[in-house]
């Protein structure tokens, strides 16, 4: 079997598919991409006053009181580390897991003493890529009232908030009910400020 | 599993098997011998690239031939990936200023992506320069997945030829799989994409203000950046204040595009599909999931078209369907039962994992909100039914029982729709077993599609089917025989075991996911899984051209009152049968040891 004769076309093609698809289709997409999403394109940046303050995809650590709590985050060397997207890897059955839920119980419970409902499942594991920016409405109802407290709102207030925030299935089929936790606090900060 | 489950899972094969039909028929035009409505679409561009190549498309290659072109042009593709790998901080588009890659994950990645398995020791988003991951880690995306199809094109036409000495042209077949199926269906996949959130552009990270400033410990590195550590032999570190947050950037849609209909399953960022700007919405998990099965799916519908009998083509969709949606149904179920572990915290009203209409319940460790049990379970299914390796969800935290599934489901061969091309290659590899197997029954020569089935093809169909199972059973023995294999283990006990015999299961059938857990970042994984990976690829895919040279050979044996028909029930039970026996006892001792032993632990 001759080898060499197959070299040239081995090499050639692997040069040309390589401009094709390694240049000219990734920068085809960009450039449409720009053209027609240019939001979704860069990342989904939410501006407020003409400064990012966020993205609505990606997900930011709360843990003051007033703020409705996003999904616990296993980055390191902190919570919702962009650069380091990452799940906590616990296996099932590894201690470190049950005893991470506690904490985390621990901290919501001390954070809203009187509360003692038991705590949906999504506010004590951690998410997959440890930017989940949703939390279910299951999570948003069980913080609502710490949230209206410690901003003294009319808890009926903030329900509206959380349900104008709440999307549903998408198309009424797909994935999960939700709720994006930054945009909420984003849209609790802007509420005109109580007497 | 609640009625959501049951209704996503269900809508997703229905709009599956619709896409099925016109998929197939269209990839049976791209690969017709004869110049047809489709490939008079895009003669010119070929022409052109044959021309400056020097291919004469016309010349048809044996089987000899066909496997030395396809194993030279993906080693060359191979010595590319690693080179710009070792070489990304010199050149463009790396506006991270990410160093070049060690020798030895440089090494590994360039076999994971030239096998089509992508495997990952690194962490995309903080290791790979905008052009490799373009111009290395992109273009294998494309050039393994074609590959994958040429070679099972080749097979077919082994079936279908008769005393024929040749297969076709690697080159054309390459090209051909390239221009009209990946290509066109990437770029629709990568704008929808881009519609629903996943980011394309070619911009530094992003620094935003975070709403919420908050402290965390920061560990404390020396000069030349490792840890420093305290007396005890703990990390040290100092407080720290978060104040920004870092949005990372980059040509995301692109390759996520062919990631997922490549059944490459390379994630861009680390988080692969739970990341956000990869997987943001549960629409765009809905199309990822669709993308990963529709060219397997599609390519036995081709297979069917091509060898004459289109019931030749359904009875391999039916055999895969038969074990993966009663798996499917098996993991789903075990996600939404929830983790036992927080059972006694639920006993304690404490947490509650119930599915409700505000909350989908069941184990969330490892899962994210927007695609809850069904959506994450579906998808684990299916990305490793296919050899995708894709994950929207961590593997490994799925319950004892839900994380055994894709274990398995991989072990299997990767034949349950498998990779492009290469699960369906070898899927017909258990099928000649299948039909040996009958033949014994009875006593008579078994013949497939018409050809006769003797001991050169056996030897073949046996090597690719075995081939995958001794690398698992032999490295994972290996690896937790060594210190520098355990020391990877994350989890303790059984799981830590089933960490080894996944990642292994995952390398040697080339699908690339992983109980992430693992650190298999160093040189003893790296060199261990590329090893691994490159052995379960090419000499798999030569035994079966081998195989096909053979058959082409053959002259048409008629159908006789004696011939087992290959397109009934009988014959779709039959090969279910061989696939799962084969996986069932091969794997389950070492099964036993790692998710059966949590199961069983974890019921107490």
């Amino acid at each position: 079997m001759r080898t060499l004769p197959l070299l040239r076309p081995a090499l050639t093609l692997l040069i040309l598919l390589t401009v094709l698809t390694g240049l000219a289709y990734p920068l085809a997409v960009t450039g449409l991409a720009q053209a027609f999403f240019p939001l979704q394109a860069n990342g989904s940046v939410i501006v407020k006053d003409g400064k990012p303050v966020g993205s609505a995809l990606i997900g930011q650590q709360f843990t003051a009181p007033k703020y409705f709590w996003g999904r616990p985050s296993a980055t390191a060397p902190q919570g919702y580390n962009g650069t380091a997207s990452n799940g906590s890897n616990l296996g099932p059955t590894n201690p470190a897991l049950a005893d991470a839920a506690k904490q985390r119980i621990a901290a919501l419970q001390a954070a809203d003493p009187g509360n003692r409902a038991p705590i949906p499942v999504d506010l004590v594991t951690a998410s997959g890529s440890g930017l989940d920016p949703e939390i279910s409405p299951a999570a948003a109802q069980y913080q609502l009232a710490r949230v209206a407290r410690a901003r003294g709102l009319p808890p009926a207030e903030v329900q509206a908030l959380v349900a104008r925030h709440t999307h549903g299935r998408q198309f009424g089929v797909l994935g999960e009910p939700r709720v994006n936790v930054l945009e909420l606090n984003l849209a609790l900060d802007a509420l005109p400020a109580h007497g | 599993m609640t009625a959501n489950d049951v209704i996503q899972v269900g809508l997703y094969l229905v709009v599956l098997l619709l896409l099925l039909k016109p998929m197939g028929s269209y990839m049976t035009l791209v690969f017709a011998d004869t110049p047809n409505r489709v490939t008079r679409l895009g003669s010119g561009v070929e022409r052109v690239l044959y021309r400056l190549c020097g291919i004469r498309g016309e010349e048809d290659m044996g089987w000899k031939r066909y496997a030395l072109a396809m194993l030279l042009f993906n080693v060359l593709g191979l010595l590319v990936v690693y080179l710009l790998q070792r070489v990304q901080l010199w050149l463009p588009l790396n506006p991270q200023h990410f160093g070049n890659v060690a020798p030895d994950s440089a090494m590994n990645t360039s076999i994971s992506f030239a096998t089509n398995t992508n495997w990952q020791g690194y962490s995309g988003e903080s290791t790979m320069s905008y052009l490799t991951q373009m111009l290395g880690l992109a273009v294998q995306n494309f050039l393994s997945a074609a590959t994958g199809i040429a070679v099972l094109v080749a097979v077919v036409r082994g079936f279908v030829r008769r005393g024929a000495a040749a297969l076709g042209n690697f080159w054309v077949d390459l090209t051909r799989s390239v221009l009209y199926v990946l290509l066109p269906l990437s770029l629709l996949l990568a704008l929808l994409l881009a519609s629903q959130g996943v980011v394309q552009n070619l911009k530094p990270y992003v620094d935003v203000p975070v709403v919420q400033a908050s402290s965390y410990a920061q560990p404390v590195t020396d000069a030349a950046g490792n840890p420093v550590k305290d007396a005890a032999g703990n990390p040290e570190t100092r407080p720290a204040q978060l104040t920004t947050q870092t949005l990372p950037m980059g040509p995301a849609a692109s390759q996520v595009a062919i990631k997922m209909l490549g059944t490459n399953g390379g994630g861009f960022f680390n988080a692969n599909s739970a990341h956000p700007y990869e997987n943001p919405t549960p629409f765009s998990n809905f199309i990822e999931m669709l993308a990963i099965f529709l060219i397997p799916g599609g390519l036995c519908v081709m297979f069917g078209q091509m060898v004459g009998d289109r019931r030749q083509g359904w009875a391999i969709l039916a055999t895969m369907l038969v074990i993966f949606v009663p798996l499917t149904v098996g993991l789903v179920a075990a996600e939404q039962a929830g983790n036992p572990a927080l059972h006694g915290l639920v006993a304690q009203h404490l947490v509650d994992q119930q599915p409700s209409a505000l909350q989908a319940g069941g184990n969330m460790e490892g899962k994210e909100t927007r695609f809850g049990i069904a959506a994450s379970g579906l998808f684990a299914a299916i990305t490793t039914a296919a050899s995708c390796g894709a994950v929207n969800a961590m593997h490994d935290s799925l319950t004892p029982l839900g994380g055994l599934i894709p274990m398995w489901l991989m072990q299997l061969g990767e034949v349950i729709f498998g990779g492009v091309g290469s699960g369906l290659y070898g899927m017909l590899a258990f099928a000649v077993v299948a039909v040996f197997i009958a033949g014994l029954m009875v006593g008579r020569t078994p013949e497939y599609l018409g050809k006769k089935i003797e001991a050169y093809e056996m030897k073949m169909a046996s090597l690719a089917v075995l081939l995958p199972c001794a690398l698992v059973v032999i490295c994972t023995a290996i690896a937790v025989l060594l210190p520098a294999g355990v020391a990877g283990i994350a989890n303790p006990g059984a799981h830590g075991f089933s960490e080894i015999l996944y990642a292994v299961s995952s390398a040697s059938n080339n699908n690339g996911s992983a109980f992430a857990g693992l650190s298999a970042n160093t040189p003893f994984w790296n060199v261990l899984l590329g090893v691994c990976m490159f052995l379960a690829r090419f000499p798999l895919a030569i035994a079966m051209l081998a195989m096909a040279g053979a058959l082409a050979a053959k002259r048409h044996v008629p159908e006789s009152a004696g011939t087992l028909p290959t397109h009934t029930p009988l014959f779709v039970t039959l090969l279910a049968c061989v696939v799962i026996v084969v996986g069932a006892l091969t794997f389950l001792p070492a099964l036993a040891l790692g998710p059966i032993a949590e199961y069983l632990m974890s019921a107490h």
